[in-house]
C-alpha cells in the first residue's frame, strides 16, 4: 500500500533530481540514455559525430565519444540512403535513430520512408516490425528562407504506418524520444529550431512520455487553443495576455499527432464550446484541419462558434523578417482569434 | 537443403556436389512451374493486381542462394517469386498469398509484389524499383553493428540500375566496408526500355569500379557460374572487403507482366535467348556428368508438378481474409 508520505517522498525525490536543461540538452540525454540501456541502439546523419562534437544543433554532442563512431555514424549527404538504410536495419534487428538536419530534406527521402518504412509490417501481414526513429528538425523564424523553414508534420500524418511526434518542452523531448526508440514501428520524432535554446525543468534518469497522450499546458474555460511546436509557446503568451481581458485560454499540446490524443482535445472543447488549431504549416491542408474536423465530428453540438485556424499562410517561407514574421501565426493573430471567439461573451 | 550450405565443399573446391545441383535443379524447375501456374490463374482471372514472372531467369536466383547460408538476407524486386523460392520459402502459402488468401504469407495483405519470409531472411519483395536497395544496406549494417557474420543480397533489375538509390548506398556501403553484394539480374529490358539503351557506358559492372568495388559479369543463364562467381563475392563480403556488384545476364522469356504487348523486343532475339534455357542447359549437365539419369529428371519434374498441384489446390481451398484483418498489422 503506498501511503500519502510515501508519495510525497517520491515526489521530493523526483524534484531534487530535476534540472533545467534545454530541449537540445534532453534529447541529447534521451539518446545517451537509450544508447546505454539497449546496444541495438545506434545513431547515423549527416555531420552527427564530427561537427563541433556533435550535430549542428548539438542534439548528439559528445555521444561518438562516449559510444564511438561505430555507432555514432556520419554519413555523406545522402538521405535518401540515411532513411532507406535505417529501414533496413530496423527491419533486422537494429533500433536506428536517423537524422535529417532539416525536415525540408525529406523530399529527398519520402520513397523509404512512406513505400518501406510505413509500409512493410502490413504488406507482409505483420511479420516484420521496423522500429527506427527519424528525427528532424522544422520550423521558421530563423530567417532560413523557403528550403530550410518548413512544417511539414501534416505530409507524415497523412501516411498511415508511421507515428508522428511534436514536442515542444525539454521534459516532454526527453520522454517522447525515449518512448520513440523503444517503439516497434517508424517514428518520426519533429522538433523545432527555435526550440533548441529553450529550457525547463528535466528529470533525471529514465522516464517515458507514452505516444499519444495529449498535456493540457494551461487550463482554461473559454476557449480551446490546441498548437503545434512553437505555437504552444505563444498561445501560452497570448493566455497571459488575454487573461487580463477576462479571457482564458485553455492550452492544449496534443504532444502527438499520430496517435492523437482526440479524447483530451475533445474534452476540452466541450467545456469551452469554442476551438482555435495554431501551427507554423501552411493552413491549407495543414494538421490543423483534421483537429478541427475531428473536433466537427465528435463535438458538433458543443460548438458555440466555427472553429478558427491560426496557421501560417499559404506562402514558402520568406527570408526578411518582416516578410518572414508577416508569413507565421504570431500571438497577436491568436489574441485577436480569441478576441473574434469572444465578441459577444465575457 | 538449409544447412548443408558451404560445408558441403571441400577447401579449394570449385564443384558443387551432385545433390545441390540436383536441388538446384528442383528449386529452378519450381520457380518455373510455380510462374506458368501463376499466369494461368491471372489469366483465368483467379488473381487480381499484377504478376511478373521469373521465367527465364531462375539460375539467377538460384545460384546466388547457392552461395548464400540461411542467415544472410536477401531484399527482393517486384518479379520476386523466384527469390523467395530460391531462399527456400513456401510455395503453399506463396500461391495463397497470390490468390489474396488467409493462409498466404501475408495474410492476402499483400499479394504477389509483396512476399516475404522473414524466417528464411527475405526481406521482401518490393513494388517499388530499387526499393530493396536501401533494405539490403541496412540489414548489411545491423550485421556488421552486432557481428553477425551475415551477409546481405540485393536483387535487383536493370532498371533499377539508374535509380539515383543505388549510387547512394553503393557509396555507403563502399565507405563503411558493408557486406552487401548488389546482384543486378540485367534482363535486357525495364519494361520496354532496352537495357542497351539505358545504361549509360554500356557496362554496368563498370559503375563499380567507380565506388572501388569489385564488379563482375556473370553468364546468368547458367547456374553454377552464377554460383561460383556469388560465392566469392558473398564470401569476399564475409571476410570484411565491402560490397561488390554482380551483373547477371538474363532474359524474362516472358512479358514484364501477364499484360504485357512485347511489341518493343524481336520475336527471334526471344527465341535465341530460350535456346539458352537455364533448366534445360542443367539437365543436359547432370546427365553428360552422369549425375543424374533421365528417369530422375523424370520424376523430379512429377513431384514439382504435384507440390505446385498442391500448392493451387491448398490456395483454393483457403478462405479469404476477415474483413476484421483490415485495420491489424499497420502498427506493431
Amino acid at each position: 500500500m503506498v501511503t500519502t508520505s510515501d508519495r510525497q517522498t517520491a515526489a521530493e525525490a523526483v524534484t531534487a533530481h530535476e534540472r533545467i536543461l534545454t530541449y537540445a540538452q534532453a534529447l541529447n540525454e534521451a539518446l545517451r540514455e537509450e544508447m546505454r540501456r539497449d546496444p541495438t541502439v545506434f545513431v547515423m546523419g549527416e555531420d552527427v559525430a564530427a561537427w563541433g562534437g556533435g550535430g549542428v544543433f548539438a542534439v548528439t554532442r559528445g555521444l561518438a565519444e562516449e559510444f564511438g563512431t561505430e555507432r555514432v555514424r556520419d554519413t555523406p549527404i545522402s538521405e535518401e540512403a540515411i532513411v532507406a538504410v535505417a529501414v533496413g536495419a530496423a527491419a533486422s534487428g537494429s533500433r536506428p535513430v536517423a537524422e535529417l538536419m532539416y525536415v525540408d530534406f525529406v523530399g529527398l527521402a519520402m520513397e523509404p520512408l512512406v513505400n518501406q518504412a510505413a509500409k512493410l509490417r502490413y504488406m507482409f501481414g505483420g511479420k516484420v516490425s521496423v522500429p527506427m526513429v527519424l528525427r528532424t528538425q522544422q520550423g521558421a523564424g530563423r530567417g532560413n528562407a523557403a528550403q530550410h523553414s518548413q512544417s511539414l508534420e501534416a505530409w507524415f500524418c497523412h501516411v498511415p504506418g508511421l507515428k508522428v511526434v511534436t514536442p515542444s518542452t525539454p521534459a516532454d523531448a526527453k520522454g517522447l524520444l525515449v518512448s520513440a526508440i523503444r517503439d516497434d514501428n517508424p517514428v518520426v520524432f519533429l522538433e523545432h529550431k527555435l526550440l533548441y535554446g529553450t529550457k525547463g525543468h528535466v528529470p533525471a534518469g529514465a522516464y517515458t512520455i507514452p505516444l499519444g497522450v495529449a498535456d493540457v499546458k494551461r487550463p482554461g474555460r473559454h476557449i480551446t487553443v490546441v498548437g503545434v511546436h512553437m505555437m504552444v509557446l505563444k498561445a501560452l503568451q497570448a493566455a497571459d495576455q488575454l487573461a487580463e481581458e477576462g479571457i482564458e485560454l485553455e492550452v492544449i499540446d496534443p504532444r502527438t499527432l499520430v496517435p492523437l490524443d482526440e479524447a483530451t482535445i475533445v474534452e476540452s472543447v466541450k467545456k469551452t464550446g469554442r476551438l482555435i488549431v495554431t501551427h507554423e504549416a501552411a493552413t491549407r491542408g495543414g494538421y490543423g484541419a483534421e483537429i478541427v474536423a475531428r473536433v466537427v465530428e465528435l463535438a458538433f453540438d458543443y460548438l458555440d462558434a466555427p472553429p478558427v485556424r491560426v496557421c501560417a499562410k499559404d506562402v514558402p517561407i520568406p527570408y526578411s523578417a518582416v516578410l518572414e514574421e508577416a508569413a507565421l501565426p504570431q500571438v497577436t493573430d491568436l489574441v485577436t482569434a480569441a478576441r473574434a471567439l469572444m465578441h459577444d461573451e465575457v | 537443403m538449409e544447412g548443408t550450405g558451404r560445408t558441403a565443399l571441400a577447401p579449394g573446391d570449385r564443384e558443387l556436389p551432385a545433390e545441390r545441383l540436383l536441388d538446384a535443379y528442383r528449386q529452378m524447375l519450381t520457380i518455373r512451374r510455380f510462374e506458368e501456374r501463376a499466369l494461368d490463374l491471372y489469366r483465368a482471372g483467379e488473381m487480381r493486381g499484377s504478376t511478373h514472372p521469373y521465367i527465364g531467369m531462375e539460375a539467377v536466383a538460384v545460384g546466388v542462394c547457392l552461395a548464400l547460408e540461411p542467415d544472410d538476407y536477401i531484399t527482393s524486386t517486384h518479379r520476386g517469386h523466384g527469390h523467395t523460392i530460391a531462399k527456400g520459402g513456401d510455395v503453399r502459402r506463396m500461391m495463397a498469398e497470390l490468390l489474396g488468401r488467409a493462409t498466404g504469407y501475408s495474410g492476402g495483405k499483400g499479394g504477389s509484389m509483396h512476399i516475404a519470409d522473414l524466417d528464411r531472411k527475405m526481406l521482401g519483395a518490393n513494388g517499388i524499383v530499387g526499393g530493396g536497395m536501401g533494405l539490403a544496406t541496412g540489414a548489411a549494417l545491423t550485421a556488421k553493428l552486432q557481428r553477425t557474420g551475415a551477409v546481405a543480397v540485393c536483387f535487383f533489375g536493370d532498371g533499377a540500375l539508374n535509380q539515383g538509390i543505388l549510387h547512394e548506398v553503393s557509396n555507403l556501403a563502399a565507405i563503411w566496408s558493408l557486406p552487401v553484394v548488389f546482384v543486378c539480374e540485367n534482363n535486357q529490358y525495364a519494361m520496354s526500355a532496352a537495357a542497351a539503351w539505358t545504361i549509360a557506358g554500356g557496362d554496368p559492372a563498370k559503375r563499380a569500379a567507380g565506388y572501388g568495388i569489385p564488379g563482375l559479369t556473370v553468364d546468368g543463364m547458367d547456374v553454377e557460374a552464377v554460383e561460383r562467381a556469388a560465392r566469392d563475392l558473398v564470401d569476399r563480403a564475409r571476410r570484411g572487403d565491402g560490397p561488390s556488384y554482380l551483373i547477371a545476364t538474363t532474359y524474362r522469356f516472358v512479358g514484364h507482366h501477364a499484360g504485357d504487348p512485347l511489341n518493343y523486343r524481336p520475336k527471334e532475339e526471344a527465341e535465341e535467348w530460350r535456346a539458352r534455357d537455364p533448366i534445360r542447359r542443367l539437365a543436359e549437365r547432370l546427365l553428360a556428368r552422369g549425375l543424374a539419369t533421365a528417369a530422375e529428371l523424370a520424376a523430379i519434374d512429377s513431384e514439382v508438378l504435384a507440390q505446385i498441384d498442391d500448392a493451387v489446390a491448398f490456395a483454393k481451398a483457403s478462405p479469404p481474409p476477415s474483413v476484421a484483418q483490415l485495420l491489424t498489422d499497420i502498427y506493431a
